[in-house]
């Protein structure tokens, strides 16, 4: 029963996902790096707030979020399980050695660097960069280029890396930093406050839509370190964004902890879609390494009528925990939740949204598709508050499981909480299995096994692909493709 | 001058884990013909179409099978459907999500793949879908529809057909096409498979009905009964299972049985 090599007896699809696909973002860069040893305590704080040269405010904020994680507990209500992390033994800081004052220009950035993000398929020289999407590219601890960022400013679009935001944009850091995500949030928000050391920032000015696509290429690549990132994203009033992110790091047997914070806020009209395909090194077929993807990612739609949008795509990680969610505060609101989570293998996800609506006719919509391989887990967990002053407010959530062998799980909690007598919440939930009959029908017109699964599992995926931004919709079949490889009997 | 068989089905003997369903049944088909099957109920009429097809379900516990010359049991079942047998499912199976051009057009170039043709595109794609799906009188409004997913009986029938104009398979075969179907349905049916007779296109009808066969004429007609084939003859034959039923052949075959003794 637990023998996972595919036999004449066990069903085809089984067989299909039993061989380990192949990981191809699974390369080291050699490059000379800055690391910090390991371990964490104040010091380590100071350290790394000293080498950004950060305002003490933020050294501050730093420390007091240090000191309230010492005091948190672990969750252990998500359905994951791992063996307890020793926070002494990473590093956290670790970043390409800078060759004189650091990059001015793009340039000069270390060719090694951007050598690696072509391979990754993220070209960072403007002129051979995707049209349309501008790309803030994040190695390990630091951001290393920020393209289109000149083009971005002549409309007062603000695109750049946290630790610049903090230099040059201290004013809005300040006032929206831990706004959303409060520090004492959680035991991973916390930990990710006090030892963030750089990521996203953006800021749109009232009336203007931003002309481009946003993203942040996430990359994991020295051993032994944690990356923990923090995104920043202002919607003013009337402006609109659509903000992507992508991830992925080298093969190793050990387990990395990437913790993440990401805080959007749409005013009065703002639209905000962010939309992320997240495909960290899964592990082994066996579960051995991977990350651990513990984020937190959550709006405020503090203005009446904004509007805020959360597409994800979640393949890669060994564990994934994390509940994009909104806040529902403006009158008139929205809030979106799209989601595909794929587990294979030994990975573990626990995932889903908040809803929490506090202003009157405020409107959220949940789709989630949960599909199971290997030994995979999969969990959506949600919770849609409605809260006493928010009349008139609505919700659909649709929660669906697609599982593909006998020895996966499929996992629903889903938490509702009414305190209004006039809101309407629906709620629709489904789990089946990949059928054989699909998978024969279309080996009968040709198809191959291997994509004959794929096809089905697109299928059942559409709903949160026509989502997603043209390029990405591409991008995450393929790499539903490749999570689902292995194989045929 | 007689042509080479296109299919040979030689003492054929299929199983379930249960029981043994086809129990050394032979027949032998040639380019162009149109053989029905039809029998009773459980005589093995549907298990045959899917062992022909490779549906893995069933063992193969004896016999042959010859398609074009090819080992056709020593396929899988892309293999045979890329080497050009086609099913018209009795059930055919929904695909939410999956528009039906999508599907097909990944189907055809699977197939086209497998021949060392250029893949087909969008574009050439849709013009081809269209003048086939009028050769089965398909609304072209279903090709962007997900396969199969809320259409009726008829609707998904017709779809059959038209992935089988679109695929211009060697070797058809249609399980119980006609079933499920109103008048109107079961002429377009027809029409669509009548427009894709041609002498190297085989095809084998299964049916309990001579209606069907009254639209798609047969050159020959079986009696599957237990799991063989224990009567052939001509369009006739088809009339007089209509009108009589299967009482009669199994009695014959008792007749004979007897006499032979």
């Amino acid at each position: 029963m637990s023998n996972p090599t595919p036999s004449p007896e066990t069903s085809s699809a089984e067989a299909l996902v039993a061989e380990h696909a192949e990981y191809k973002y699974g390369f080291v860069t050699e490059i000379e790096q800055e690391t910090l040893p390991p371990g964490l305590d104040e010091g380590t704080i100071r350290h790394i707030s000293a080498m950004k040269r950060e305002p003490s405010w933020l050294t501050e904020w730093r420390l007091a979020a240090y000191r309230r994680w010492l005091e948190m507990e672990t969750p252990v209500w998500p359905k994951v399980s791992y063996p307890p992390i020793d926070y002494q033994a990473s590093s956290y800081y670790s970043a390409p050695k800078k060759k004189g004052e650091g990059p001015k220009s793009l340039d000069e950035v270390d060719p090694e660097l951007l050598k690696t993000f072509e391979k990754l398929g993220i070209p960072l020289h403007e002129r051979a960069a995707l049209a349309g999407i501008a790309v803030d590219a994040v190695f390990d601890s630091v951001s290393v280029a920020t393209t289109f960022k000149e083009k971005l400013a002549s409309m007062g679009v603000l695109f750049c890396s946290f630790s610049e935001a903090v230099q040059n944009h201290p004013e809005l850091v300040r006032r929206y930093l831990g706004s959303v995500v409060p520090v004492s949030d959680n035991y991973y928000a916390a930990l990710n406050s006090a030892v963030f050391t750089d990521g996203s920032f953006v800021y749109v000015p009232k009336g203007v839509r931003c002309p481009m696509e946003l993203s942040t290429y996430f990359r994991i690549n020295a051993q032994n370190t944690g990356q923990f990132e923090r995104t920043l994203i202002i919607a003013d009033e009337g402006a609109y964004v659509s903000y992507l992110e992508g991830c992925t790091a080298p093969k190793r047997d050990e387990n990395q902890l990437h913790a993440a914070v990401v805080e959007l806020i749409a005013l009065d009209r703002a639209q905000i879609k962010y939309s992320t395909v997240q495909n960290w090194y899964p592990g082994d077929k066996d579960g051995k390494g991977g990350i651990y993807n513990f984020v937190t990612k959550r709006g405020k739609c503090a203005g009446v009528d904004s509007r805020i949008s959360w597409t994800q795509v979640e393949t890669g990680s060994s564990i994934t925990w994390k509940y994009p969610s909104c806040i529902l505060l403006g009158d008139g609101s929205v809030g979106e939740f799209y989601s595909v989570a794929l587990t294979n293998h030994r990975q573990q996800a626990d995932t889903g949204t908040k809803m929490i609506h506090l202003g009157r006719n405020t409107r959220s919509t949940i789709i989630s598709k949960g599909i199971s391989a290997g030994h995979g887990q999969n969990t959506y967990r949600g919770l849609v508050q409605i809260q006493p002053g928010a009349k008139g407010a609505r919700n659909y959530s649709q929660c669906d499981s697609l599982l593909i062998g006998d020895l996966c799980g499929a996992h629903t909690f889903p938490y509702l909480e009414v305190k209004t007598d006039d809101a309407q919440v629906e709620h629709e939930a489904s789990t089946s299995k990949i059928g054989e009959d699909q998978i024969h029908y279309c080996r009968q017109r040709g198809l191959s096994e291997e994509d004959a699964v794929n096809l089905i599992v697109n299928g059942f995926c559409k709903q949160v692909f026509k989502e997603l931004p043209m390029e990405f919709a591409v991008e995450a079949q393929k790499l539903l493709a490749v999570s689902l490889e292995g194989s045929v009997g | 001058m007689t042509r080479p068989a296109l299919f040979e089905i030689r003492d054929l003997k299929a199983r379930v884990p249960e029981a043994e369903i086809l129990h050394g049944l032979s027949l032998t088909i040639g380019p162009g013909e149109v053989h029905a099957i039809m029998g009773p109920n459980g005589s093995g009429k549907s298990t045959l179409a899917h062992v022909l097809t490779g549906r893995e379900d069933y063992e193969i516990v004896g016999g042959s099978v010859r398609f074009a010359g090819a080992d056709l049991l020593a396929m899988n079942v892309e293999e045979r459907a890329r080497a050009g047998v086609f099913l018209s499912f009795q059930y055919p199976i929904e695909i939410p999500g999956v528009a039906t051009a999508y599907f097909l057009r990944a189907a055809l170039n699977a197939v086209r793949k497998s021949k060392g043709l250029p893949e087909i595109d969008a574009m050439d794609f849709l013009t081809l879908a269209k003048e086939k799906a009028k050769l089965v009188q398909m609304d072209q409004r279903f090709l962007s529809r997900a396969l199969n997913e809320g259409f009726s009986g008829g609707e998904k029938k017709r779809n059959e057909i038209f992935q089988m104009a679109v695929l211009e398979p060697r070797f058809a075969i249609l399980d119980e096409t006609d079933s499920g179907l109103d008048v109107d349905a079961l002429r377009a049916v027809s029409n669509g498979v009548n427009a894709l007779r041609s002498p190297e296109r085989s095809f084998l009808v299964i049916t309990h009905y001579h209606r069907l066969l009254e639209h798609i004429r047969p050159d020959f007609v079986h009696v599957l009964m237990k799991g063989r084939i224990v009567k052939s003859g001509g369009p006739e034959l088809a009339l007089e299972l209509d009108r009589r039923g299967y009482q009669w052949v199994e009695e014959e075959l008792a007749g004979t049985a007897g006499a032979s003794r």
